[in-house]
């Protein structure tokens, strides 16, 4: 569904993506991980158009990302940081993007349910607290059924109910045949819904491996201490320089 | 259709904007009271047009930058949906430049038309929603080349300095120095690289104060007489309202966000 090759960023002498090349499918759940500043915003801000790589190709479902803007359709965007005119309520976000995309007819709207947004829906956007805005962000990510989902530190802000309710949904959207990826600096919080795990390093792709590969080479269950044990020795760089 | 929808909803946001609407409210009363207490019509005309000109461009140039730099992330999200860049810039644009013409129709438009119904005064609202036209553009333009919402407001009071007061310095001693030579036509010219200067010279050539049109004012008058002055002027401020726009579309298509 995304096909990357050789995706080259610069700001200045400054590489933010140094050479990229990798592909993925239906059905998986790549977790973007890496260090502040590897790249990983970049990487996934070039896929949806608002970075304009340098050199390199990034296709989705077959069309280049720089020739054409229609292939977002398909792809349902939850930012890092969410900031909304201060002056609109939540009810209004979600209208103005539903008008704005008359493609579609039929809404999932199960998070904002979950989330109970509906109570709350009149609250001006300013007057929301940056875990509420991140709901909604949440929210208009999965709105319109979208077969790419990708989600920039979904959990960061989220208290743990919240986290757990959009765990639970990533996961039967992927069960549902989605690609869904996700950056994060904390892959606890990812650990079992991650199949594949992508790790940037200073622009650079160090490795791009299954969950099960990265478990067995290392010999730890959980992501997390596997991904622990592949910082601390530095294995990436000696298998892949 | 995205055009339509983003306008709307930047407009639904702006509507609530205390900045907006204390704006409106300052012109508004100022207005009344400035027509109220001065018993000559021109002169009333002179002094909303002195408040124009010194007022507009900087609120609508520090507001339409502060605005565009707040929605940046929004700005953002919209254009992870299928969506034209152009059409998301130009559409936020046209959102900010109605609210702010709005501001200022009402601020200034209606107790112009209500007290000092007038050519000139109609002028004086003409001229006043160009500025505002111009202004917010320049804004949008700062927005794309910016990066730091701290370096664009930086930029947007240096530009409104300028036009406010560093160019007619400049106007002068262009004129001074060059006072021996006929620069009767190069002084035109050199007006017209200052949207304020334009609008200035819009309502003098209406107005029957040939003391206060002062040299430019009447430099105009001479040479290209009223009407021919006035659509020259319009002219110059609709290319002062195009360029930093298509600008903006330009360098907004390759602007990493």
């Amino acid at each position: 569904m995304i096909k990357i090759e050789n995706l080259t960023k610069r700001y200045g002498k400054f590489y933010a993506l140094n050479d990229i090349s990798a592909a993925f499918y239906k059905g998986q759940t790549v977790s973007l991980l890496g260090p502040n500043g590897s790249g990983k915003t970049t990487l996934i801000k070039s896929i949806l158009g608002l970075v304009i790589a340098e050199s390199g190709v990034i296709k989705v479902n077959g069309h280049d990302v720089k020739k054409d803007w229609a292939y977002k359709a398909d792809i349902g965007y939850m930012p890092q940081i969410g900031r909304y005119p201060e002056n609109m309520t939540i009810r209004q976000v979600i209208r103005m993007l539903k008008e704005m995309r008359k493609d579609v007819n039929s809404y999932d709207e199960e998070l904002i349910e979950r989330f109970s947004l509906r109570a709350i829906e009149h609250k001006t956007m300013k007057s929301l607290s940056g875990g509420t805005r991140q709901k909604v962000s949440a929210c208009l990510a999965f709105l319109f059924r979208p077969n790419l989902l990708i989600m920039d530190e979904p959990t960061a802000g989220l208290d743990p109910v919240a986290s757990e309710i959009l765990k639970n949904k990533i996961a039967l959207e992927r069960d549902n045949g989605k690609l869904i990826l996700i950056t994060s600096h904390v892959i606890s919080d990812l650990d079992e819904i991650t199949s594949h795990v992508m790790y940037l390093q200073d622009g650079a792709l160090v490795f791009y491996k299954t969950a099960e590969e990265l478990r067995a080479s290392t010999g730890e269950e959980r992501l997390n201490k596997v991904i622990a044990a592949i910082m601390q020795n530095g294995y990436a760089y000696e298998n892949h320089r | 259709m995205h055009m339509k929808t983003i306008v709307k909803y930047v407009l639904l946001d702006l509507i609530k904007n205390k900045t907006v609407a204390v704006y409106t409210i300052v012109l508004f009363i100022l207005s009344f009271s400035v027509l109220g207490m001065s018993g000559n019509i021109s002169k009333g005309i002179l002094s909303l047009l002195n408040v124009t000109l010194l007022f507009v461009p900087l609120i609508n140039l520090l507001f339409s930058t502060i605005y565009f730099f707040n929605s940046s992330e929004f700005i953002e999200l919209l254009l992870a949906q299928p969506v034209k860049r152009k059409t998301m810039l130009l559409a936020n644009y046209t959102g900010v430049a109605t609210a702010l013409t709005a501001a200022y129709v009402i601020g200034i438009g209606v107790p112009v038309m209500m007290l000092a119904f007038n050519p000139a005064s109609l002028m004086l609202l003409l001229s006043g929603v160009f500025l505002t036209l111009v202004f917010s553009a320049i804004g949008l333009l700062i927005f794309v080349i910016f990066s730091d919402k701290t370096k664009g407001i930086g930029a947007a009071i240096v530009t409104a300095l300028f036009f406010t007061l560093i160019f007619d310095g400049l106007l002068l001693a262009f004129i001074y120095s060059f006072s021996d030579y006929p620069i009767d036509k190069p002084v035109i010219g050199f007006i017209s690289l200052n949207p304020i200067d334009l609008g200035r010279i819009l309502v003098l050539l209406k107005l029957d104060v040939a003391v206060m049109m002062g040299y430019s004012g009447a430099l105009f008058k001479k040479f290209l007489g009223s009407f021919i002055g006035i659509a020259y002027a319009c002219t110059c401020l609709l290319i002062w309202v195009a360029l930093p726009l298509i600008a903006s579309v330009r360098i907004f298509r390759r602007k990493n966000l």
